[in-house]
């Protein structure tokens, strides 16, 4: 239980320094994003996930999808905006999202597929040697 | 009477009625989509949503009392957020083989994604905050709200169309790669990790082991270089 705490408290302290690092720097990135590059520099640095830490992300990723939930009523508030823009975010929402799947997937497969060739030469170089 | 009124003037002040209705919403919604057998278009979020709203008009409740309650699920995102540094630092390696691949390939998407969806909004005549409402729409969550905060959109409504996206691309992701007969499935996962964030990676875990890590990966990876590039990306093009 103490792990748990711990590791909360954990994830709460990198999420204040980063929104420490962003107002004062007044970077344009949200504070949480900089707290997890620096729980991540952190994990690095003492080599491997402390109980706790594990423990509190899995309990709080298990329910992510929960935590939308709030932030998303609010698509009430702008009734207006969708009913005015509905058919052109309606369009950007799903033309774009199939170009975007369409350049990662070909992009990503010609470059893996280097990736692989590559890896086996380095085998067969290996082996010859 | 009055005494009823009061006791509901000050039941709806506090926070239990928002906190016992979201996570009522969300325990029918998952028994609800369970029943459709887990598809993408009836996925628990967007229904807890629909629920919620159609209840809070029911009940004349205004968005911000609710939130005022709400708030208290709602903030645990930021916590969240710094833990999706957990499955990222699990992934290490595999990150540190396919390094300079991954790299292009999530940039790439990530522009694209926020290019094409600039070039359409604005070129279909949708209003500035519409466009950098959708920016992030292919991003995770709570980076999104955070993105859209920064360069000026609604938060409220990018995590809202980045549910739907996630849908979206849960449809549309299994019909591509069979088209273009992309089979393997480190690539599948993680393709639909950067476009369908949350969403891609729950499908991908249902594909293959493999497929799930990859998308988990290109979703923090999206989530934090999106972070890094979209503010630059949309002050370079002057929206």
């Amino acid at each position: 239980m103490d792990a748990m705490l711990f590791g909360f408290l954990v994830l709460l302290f990198c999420q204040f320094l980063g929104e420490l690092i962003v107002r004062y720097l007044d970077w344009p990135f949200p504070g949480p994003v900089v707290g997890m590059v620096l729980l991540l520099i952190g994990l690095i640095i003492n080599g491997g996930v402390p109980q706790g830490v594990r423990q509190a992300s899995e309990g709080l990723l298990t329910y992510l999808a929960l935590l939308f939930v709030p932030a998303g009523v609010g698509l009430m508030v702008h009734y207006r905006l969708i009913a005015a823009d509905g058919l052109v975010i309606a369009t950007a929402l799903v033309l774009s999202t199939a170009v975007t799947l369409l350049v990662t997937g070909v992009l990503l497969n010609k470059l893996a597929a280097k990736h692989i060739e590559s890896a086996d030469q380095a085998n067969e170089e290996k082996g010859h040697g | 009477m009055d005494e009823l009124n009061t006791l509901w003037v000050y039941l709806s002040a506090s926070p239990i009625m928002s906190i016992m209705v979201t996570l009522a919403a969300f325990l029918i919604a998952s028994r609800i989509n369970r029943l459709a057998g887990g598809s993408a278009f009836l996925h628990p979020v967007i229904v807890a949503i629909a629920l919620i709203v159609a209840f809070l008009m029911l009940i004349d409740m205004t968005y911000q009392q609710y939130f005022e309650g709400a708030q208290f699920i709602h903030f645990l995102l930021g916590p969240a957020t710094v833990a999706l540094a957990v499955p990222l630092y699990d992934h290490l390696e595999r990150v540190k083989q396919m390094f300079w691949p991954l790299i292009i390939a999530c940039i790439s998407g990530i522009i694209t994604a926020a290019v094409s969806t600039i070039a359409i909004v604005v070129g279909m005549g949708g209003s500035r905050e519409t466009v950098l409402s959708l920016t992030p729409k292919s991003v995770t969550s709570p980076i999104a709200m955070g993105i859209a905060e920064k360069i000026g959109g609604y938060p409220s409504l990018t995590a809202g169309l980045v549910l739907v996206t996630g849908a979206i691309g849960c449809v549309i992701g299994p019909l591509l790669f069979k088209a273009l007969k992309i089979n393997d499935h480190s690539v599948q996962g993680f393709t639909m990790g950067l476009a369908a964030h949350g969403f891609g990676t729950a499908q991908s875990f249902t594909v293959s082991s493999v497929a799930g890590a990859f998308a988990g990966l290109a979703m923090g990876l999206t989530g934090m270089l999106s972070a890094f590039i979209l503010p630059l990306v949309v002050r370079f093009l002057g929206v």
